[in-house]
């Protein structure tokens, strides 16, 4: 799949101050029978942003703020479970294109890479300030590897305040996401080193 | 230094390491299923590539199957055009399957070890989390996303970054009445549903060594719930005698001389891991989850814990809201409404057996719906052979026909809204089991005493007669 090359985000958060999301709450198992990707975002989220008889759940967070918003930020081990890439897909489609917490699950990690949705990963500390501070815009900036609050005159900061936090990620998957490129096409160039390890290497199966 | 068993299997599958990223690591076996495939055929077909080994490429349909009337066409419209996608993409990729009904069909994580497929110091990955299985044979076995499944058919190798490592070991002998699936859930309430992000765990110790080639796997199968990419235990001589004479195994002179090389898979005395836990068999009692998240359980006579005992937040309240549940409570004697035996977790032959041991002699609680799916065929078969079936249908259970079922209701075996179901499988999240189910995790035995008495039950009580 091709996605849009990342440089910087300026957004608002989406903001789910939960622990452990999992990928069956980000999109349910009944809504993986699809056998493409397209307009899966539709799902995400369904059980929290419709109620039971179908009806929209204006306590969602998800109806409260308005869709658009690009980046989401979640409490501790986001995206446990399942590895569905859907959840993943379902994100990206519905529009985020970045993802904050302070800490992710593995798979959820690689899959949102793959698929050109960023997992920033921040301190405890930074983190709550993005909780509690929830109508301050947020910018990530892949190159300088920075997220930090874009100034806003009417929120009123408190003196202890961070502006802004560096995350990590490794050179070549900042490199992927900065120009769009993906795993695949790095792997097919290989094929040769890839005959050599067939052809000379014992492994333990042979 | 020396190295752990991961390191050894690690080593020998790196094709390139790519300065400050990650490696590229051939990939010894590739399962596959209905779900997570189609994209990734599909973009095959854009790129108009094929798949680079077909022969170690194996794929099944379980999360989708219907677990009654396998012989007739799927009715669901969607499930129905998953596996028939399935079976179109394998036929056209020469890609070996086991469709609904073949007499090796099963869930993935079931008929991988079952015919031989899976064996030791592997690099194994499948489009699914609980790949971790796998792991029980010594391998490096993980999910991946269906991007990987992609890549791993154009290219036989993923791009991974080497993950830290954790040791558990587990010692001492492990009492009477206590399974597998408890010492899982006791160390992932011990430890935390994300103790293992980042980690690739390695269980061993007396204890482990104990377990036979099935419990090691229900073992393996967790360690994704501690947030771990996968777990693995050090082959023995339990692992080779398992895989011997299975269909896919290699024949007797081969397993020999290939099981030589296998001497080398363990982690040397002086290997280092990043982080180390030990446990006491001695202290694990039968266990049983009260929350939304496999963390969230506790000895099966204990009380649920206090918010202010475990630092629990809104999360915990909105949890145990969701189950009905209180702070504080008892949960034996608690009226459930389902039983679920299955899963890739539980599902296996060993499972039943200790199920029907239980409920042998005794009856069905009137108002219980239980839900009996063998993971396979195979087990399937091997129930009928040992009579286990008789017992079962005695004590008024039937068995089903074999897939995910009611593990992720993604079929038709779905948990109502509001009813409590006592489920052998892996998660306890919020709608796993369909939207507003109830779901409580425990092992095969406390779900069989539960489901003759119809309310939780401590299993030690019945297996003291
Ligand atoms: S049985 Fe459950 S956990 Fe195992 S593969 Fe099927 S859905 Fe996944």
């Amino acid at each position: 799949m091709s996605f849009e090359k990342f440089k910087t985000l300026i957004s608002r958060p989406v903001i789910i101050p939960m622990e452990n999301i999992d990928t069956d709450q980000i999109i349910p198992a009944r809504f993986l029978k699809s056998t493409t990707r397209e307009g899966i975002g539709e799902n995400l989220f369904y059980d929290w942003r419709y109620n039971k008889d179908g009806s929209l759940n204006f306590e969602s967070v998800f109806n409260k703020s308005s869709r658009g918003l690009k980046i989401l930020a979640a409490g501790e081990n986001s995206g446990c479970g399942s590895s569905r890439e859907h959840a993943a897909w379902a994100l990206y489609d519905y529009g985020f294109r970045a993802v904050i917490s302070s800490s992710f699950a593995d798979i959820f990690r690689g899959n949102a890479l793959n698929n050109g949705l960023l997992p920033v990963k921040v301190s405890k500390d930074f983190m709550k300030q993005i909780f509690d501070f929830p109508y301050m815009q947020l910018k990530i900036d892949l190159e300088d590897r920075r997220v930090s609050f874009v100034d806003s005159p009417q929120y009123e900061r408190p003196k202890e305040f961070k502006v802004y936090e560096e995350f990590e990620i490794d050179l070549y998957k900042q490199k992927c996401l900065i120009e769009g490129f993906e795993d695949i096409d790095y792997l097919l160039s290989r094929s040769i080193l890839i005959e050599k390890y067939e052809k000379e290497n014992s492994n333990f199966t042979r | 230094m020396g190295n752990t068993l991961f390191d050894k299997i690690w080593e020998s599958h790196i094709v390139e390491e790519i300065p400050s990223g990650p490696s590229v690591i051939y990939i010894d076996r590739h399962y596959i299923h209905e779900v997570t495939s189609p994209q990734a055929f599909a973009g095959l077909g854009k790129r108009g590539i094929e798949v680079r080994r077909p022969d170690l490429t194996f794929a099944t349909c379980d999360h989708n199957v219907p677990t009654e009337n396998q012989h007739l066409p799927i009715q669901d419209p969607s499930s129905a055009t998953q596996v028939d996608k399935l079976l179109k993409n394998t036929r056209r990729y020469n890609i070996t399957c086991f469709p609904p009904g073949d007499p090796s069909n099963g869930v993935v994580h079931i008929i991988g070890p079952e015919l031989g497929l899976t064996l030791c110091g592997m690099t194994i990955v499948c489009g699914d989390s609980h790949t971790s299985t796998h792991g029980a044979f010594g391998n490096i076995a993980f999910g991946i996303g269906t991007t990987e499944v992609e890549m791993v058919f154009a290219t036989q190798t993923l791009m991974q970054y080497k993950p830290k490592q954790m040791k558990i070991e587990v010692s001492g002998k492990i009492p009477k009445g206590v399974c597998a699936k408890d010492i899982i859930l006791h160390i992932i309430s011990e430890l935390g549903t994300s103790c293992g992000a980042g980690y690739f765990i390695e269980f061993t110790g007396s204890a482990i060594g104990s377990l036979s080639m099935e419990e090691r796997m229900t073992i393996c199968n967790m360690s994704i719930e501690m947030g771990a990419r996968g777990g693995l235990i050090a082959p023995d001589d339990k692992t080779i005698n398992y895989l011997k004479g299975r269909k896919y195994s290699p024949e007797k002179e081969e397993l020999e001389k290939i099981s030589k090389k296998w001497g080398i898979l363990f982690s040397d005395k002086d290997a280092y891991f990043d982080a180390d836990y030990s446990f006491d068999a001695q202290m694990i009692y039968p266990m049983i989850t009260y929350g939304t998240n496999p963390g969230m359980a506790i000895k099966i006579r204990d009380k649920i814990p206090y918010a202010k005992e475990i630092g629990g937040s809104d999360s915990f309240f909105k949890s145990l809201d969701y189950m009905g549940f209180k702070e504080g409570e008892r949960l034996l004697g608690k009226k459930i409404d389902y039983v679920f035996i299955g899963s890739c977790t539980n599902g296996r032959t060993e499972d039943f057996r200790l199920f029907a041991s239980i409920v042998k002699g005794r009856k069905k609680a009137a108002d219980v719906t239980a839900w009996l799916v063998p993971g396979s065929k195979s087990v399937q078969r091997e129930l009928v052979e040992e009579a286990i079936g008789d017992i079962l249908r005695e004590a008024g259970f039937e068995l089903r026909e074999p897939g995910c079922s009611a593990c992720l209701a993604m079929n038709d075996d779905k948990i109502p809204p509001g009813k409590y179901c006592l489920s052998v499988s892996n998660r306890n999240f919020e709608g796993r089991q369909g939207p507003g189910a109830r779901t409580l995790l425990c092992g095969p035995a406390v779900a069989a005493a539960s489901a003759v008495t119809g309310v939780i039950t401590d299993p030690s009580e019945f297996l003291k007669e």
